[in-house]
């Protein structure tokens, strides 16, 4: 068993940046990691940072933004923290040698993004994640910080009272993917989770191979609840035959959207007043694939992107970054013609419920990053608020597991914060098939932290023995399933009978899952093994988003339903939950917290 | 006539524009071209492209110490229908998920920025992502990092490399910071420019394996790790002292001197980044600062 104070599961951005404020705050900390932390999707993010960093600027701009932008299904202790903390993390990184791009006085370059009212957003070129999760790892590297790459964390060691908020995190299990050996990590002082996304739910997706939702899929199962899930980001600038991500900063610079007619659609069609390609990007993607499905998009599939007229000297200055990725995986020149785009899963707004210190309801379980909902996003996340959100509430995250005394938070967690039950009808009983049998640890004895993580760990050695000695079926045919049905069914537009589909599909999936099996026997590097743990935890996700989407009648950000075309403030200003509860989703309801440090944002009429 | 006059002409244009730094739009533009004919001659040589109804031949390199039969090395075939776009990595997703799952190779963001697929690609160092099959021959022979120990099939230990970054202390010093925590330090966009494709490396590890003096000197630093050092010696925010340190390092018996320029590096980076240059340049200040040489 490997001991220490702190551990970060997962080394991208937020996990980098959590275990750096543990570590400066004297915990000895780990991180723990199925990639190698340069290999993190962080590094993938191209725009930008946003922070208030100039005169004219401010953090309750910011925060305003943050709160329109989320169709105010923010919680506004979140949004302020984040907005007032958000410049001090951003020079902290320059102070750590970040390569941002300057102004001619050597200053960051700001830039706009979609939905700020100001231009906000710094940035390193078009590669800002990249240079951002390199930055970090040099400090992590600087400061000594132990990092165990490629190795799995596949189940949390948590005590297993009866009710959620009565148990305690004690620790995680392991996978050493080199060598298969499966081990406990005890953490005296907590475990952060910072697993990224959940993109690899759907089959278009920004997200990376590894971005499977472990850390969400994780607490989950371990009694903490999911919220806000059906909220998926869905980027209007994808590359339609990988998914590729093709950054809002094109658009901030000038880059223009065009149908198949040469018409500049976002004005054309009257699908936003004045913001044009900058409107919210779920505006922007319902707006190209309402193109695309009255016959005025190209090949039926997608529209243009055309920056040609910004010019190569401002192009080369701060895309030069998308002239490679079109080039490379489209094989377009974008000096000389446009890019097709299509919208494409990117990013979730929902997660792993915490307060504003990236605690959950478990004590010494936390979460920061895509993986955690702090409800930052709300309904809409804007482009640019991802990095600076892993790096505030990654550091508080780090900071509070370490012991460093914090603000009590003003956002409450666990089943207590339920406001009214949840009311929904799926068309098959979700989840349920064998769940029980991997519920928490064992039958009501363990709580000694020792024998939870043997418990654990245990658990974990057995479940990968049955993986590996049985046959049946390869967990890329249940992936298919589910990707396949989730990019049809609980896309950009939703509809009823497609959600409920979706979840009789995945109900299927379920069940074929209970055979799945791994082909390859070698406990050498065994990826065969790793993706059908994943796969798992894919199910669980999926199912997740699909229930919340059915559950929220109403259009809000980027929930768009066939049937409900208003967005329902009266009833639903509140956050969708979802409780484990056995393996049977329990759906029910928090409160949206509106008042601010200094304002209560009233909801506004959307009308850009 | 005409043509040797236009020739003479393009001539003159390159003597002049020859002593003047390459603009990044001209460095583009070349190496687009340079692309641009490789693929020409490679439809040249093969004779007709692929169609979306054929198959690709894959040889893969397999190797498992632990499972009985896959302990010799050997190669696999695969016939991976082919669509138009298609890269290497798609080919050996498609050959796992169909055919045999436990084909193992690393991959994960598939846009070249987390430099996990650096594989052997018909005799070169490549990513599998970023590599269109169009501009292979077939069949495709693809293996793992040459001068890696593997680990399983197309996975290579990595430690090594890893730790020739770290040996050059791969980290940001600054010499004072500014006392307000709000404050940025100011760097010139000319400074950002000179640094700015050193810091591109995604730690793929083909420029490594692509050198034959790391292939013979275990313990040189490589070009990756030069590279960084780079990064780091000539950013205008660190101090003179640091400098110097970061010279220390590079100079070592095992360091820059060990470069003998062939530029097998440069050649295979998938980000462009031009290592030998960095390595030159870090020569050049090391002369500079009259240190000893080997």
């Amino acid at each position: 068993m490997y001991e220490h104070d702190v551990i970060v599961v997962g080394a991208g951005g937020a996990g980098l940046r959590a275990a750096i404020a543990a570590h400066e705050e004297g915990a000895d900390v780990a991180l723990v990691t199925k990639l190698h932390p340069v290999r993190s999707h962080t590094g993938a993010a191209e725009g930008g940072i946003n922070a208030a960093l100039q005169e004219g600027d401010s953090w309750d701009l910011h925060a305003y933004d943050t709160m329109k932008g989320s169709d105010y299904l923010g919680d506004a202790p979140a949004i302020d923290t984040f907005a007032k903390t958000a410049p001090e993390e951003v020079i902290q990184l320059e102070h750590w040698g970040m390569p941002f791009s300057r102004e001619d006085d050597g200053r960051v370059s700001q830039r706009p993004f979609g939905g700020l009212s100001y231009p906000r957003t710094t940035y390193a070129g078009a590669e800002t994640g990249h240079h951002l999760l390199h930055t970090m790892y040099e400090q992590a590297v600087k400061r000594g910080i132990e990092v165990y790459d490629e190795w799995y964390v596949t189940n949390l060691a948590v005590t297993d009272h009866d009710d959620p908020e009565d148990r305690e995190c004690h620790g995680c299990v392991a996978y050493d993917i080199k060598s298969g050996k499966i081990e406990g990590f005890r953490a005296k002082g907590g475990v952060i989770l910072a697993t990224g996304g959940l993109g690899q739910a759907f089959d278009h997706t920004t997200n990376a191979v590894a971005n499977t939702g472990d850390g969400c899929a994780m607490a989950y199962r371990a009694g903490v609840p999911m919220e806000d899930m059906e909220m998926i980001q869905f980027h209007p600038t994808t590359l339609p035959s990988t998914g590729v991500l093709i950054s809002e900063g094109v658009r901030g610079e000038g880059g223009i959207l065009y149908n198949d007619n040469e018409e500049r659609l976002m004005f054309e069609y009257g699908y936003a007043n004045n913001d044009g390609e900058l409107a919210s990007r779920d505006v922007v993607s319902r707006s190209e694939l309402t193109e695309v499905n009255e016959g005025r998009g190209i090949e039926d599939e997608y529209v243009h992107l055309d920056m040609r007229h910004l010019g190569e000297e401002r192009i080369l200055d701060r895309l030069e970054n998308i002239l490679h990725l079109a080039e490379d995986f489209e094989g377009v020149d974008g000096l000389d013609e446009p890019m097709p785009v299509k919208p494409g899963q990117h990013y979730a707004m929902g997660g792993v419920e915490t307060d504003e210190n990236g605690e959950t309801c478990i004590e010494g379980l936390y979460a920061a990053g895509e993986t955690a909902c702090v409800s930052l996003h709300g309904a809409n996340r804007l482009g640019g608020n991802a990095l600076p959100e892993l790096l505030v509430f990654g550091a508080r995250a780090g900071y509070h597991a370490a012991g460093k005394d914090m603000k009590a938070a003003e956002i409450d967690t666990g089943p207590s914060a339920k406001s009214e039950a949840g009311d929904v009808h799926p068309p098959v009983e979700p989840g349920a098939v064998d769940a029980g049998s991997e519920d928490v640890a064992a039958d009501g004895a363990a709580v000694e932290p020792k024998a939870v993580i043997e418990n654990a760990v245990e658990y974990e050695r057995r479940r990968v023995d049955t993986l590996l000695e049985s046959d049946g079926v390869n967990h890329a045919e249940v992936r298919a399933e589910v990707q396949e049905t989730m990019t049809a069914n609980v896309n950009v537009f939703r509809e009823e009978d497609g959600l409920e589909q979706a979840l009789r599909d995945i109900r299927q999936a379920r069940v074929d899952y209970e055979d799945v099996a791994v082909a390859d026997p070698s406990r050498t590097y065994n990826t065969d093994l790793i993706h059908t743990i994943e796969t798992r935890n894919i199910l669980d996700v999926a199912e997740a988003i699909t229930l919340g989407a059915l559950a929220r009648e109403e259009f809000r950000g980027a929930h768009w339903r066939a049937e409900h075309q208003e967005r329902k403030d009266d009833e639903w200003i509140k956050h969708t939950m979802l409780a484990w509860n056995d393996g049977t989703p329990e759906l029910y309801y928090k409160p949206v917290i509106l008042e601010g440090d200094e304002q209560t944002y009233e909801p506004k009429v959307r009308s850009y | 006539m005409s043509t040797q006059i236009e020739q003479k002409e393009t001539e003159t244009e390159e003597q002049e524009t020859e002593p003047e730094v390459e603009s990044p739009g001209e460095r583009r533009r070349a190496a687009k071209r340079q692309r641009l004919a490789e693929e020409e001659a490679q439809r040249v040589a093969e004779e007709e492209t692929l169609d979306d109804d054929e198959t690709v031949h894959l040889k893969v390199f397999r190797y498992d110490p632990e499972v009985e039969g896959k302990q010799e090395p050997r190669f696999d075939d695969f016939a991976v229908p082919y669509h138009k776009g298609m890269t290497v990595l798609d080919a050996l997703i498609y050959a796992r998920d169909r055919y045999d799952s436990s084909l193992t190779f690393r991959h994960s963001c598939r846009q070249a920025v987390c430099g996990s697929d650096a594989l052997f690609v018909n005799g070169r160092q490549r990513l599998g992502c970023k590599t269109q099959l169009s501009a292979l021959e077939d069949p495709v022979r693809i293996e793992p990092l040459p001068h890696q120990e593997v680990v399983k099939d197309l996975v290579v230990d990595m430690e090594h490399f890893y730790d020739q970054m770290e040996a050059v202390e791969p980290f940001f010093d600054a010499d004072e910071l500014p006392e307000d925590d709000l404050e940025e330090q100011r760097q010139s966009r000319e400074n950002r420019e000179k640094v700015k494709m050193s810091t591109r490396c995604i730690w793929c590890g083909a420029c490594m394996s692509s050198c034959n003096i790391a292939a013979g000197d275990n313990e040189y630093l490589g070009p990756a790790a030069i590279n960084k050092a780079y990064r780091f010696a000539m950013d205008e925010r660190e101090g003179e002292d640091r400098k110097q340190e970061r010279l220390r390092i590079i100079e070592q018996e095992h360091g820059v001197w060990r470069c003998q320029t062939q530029f097998s590096c440069t050649e295979v980076c998938p980000k462009d980044i031009p290592l030998t240059e960095h390595i030159q340049a870090l020569k050049r200040e090391s002369v500079k600062n009259n240190l000893k040489f080997w």
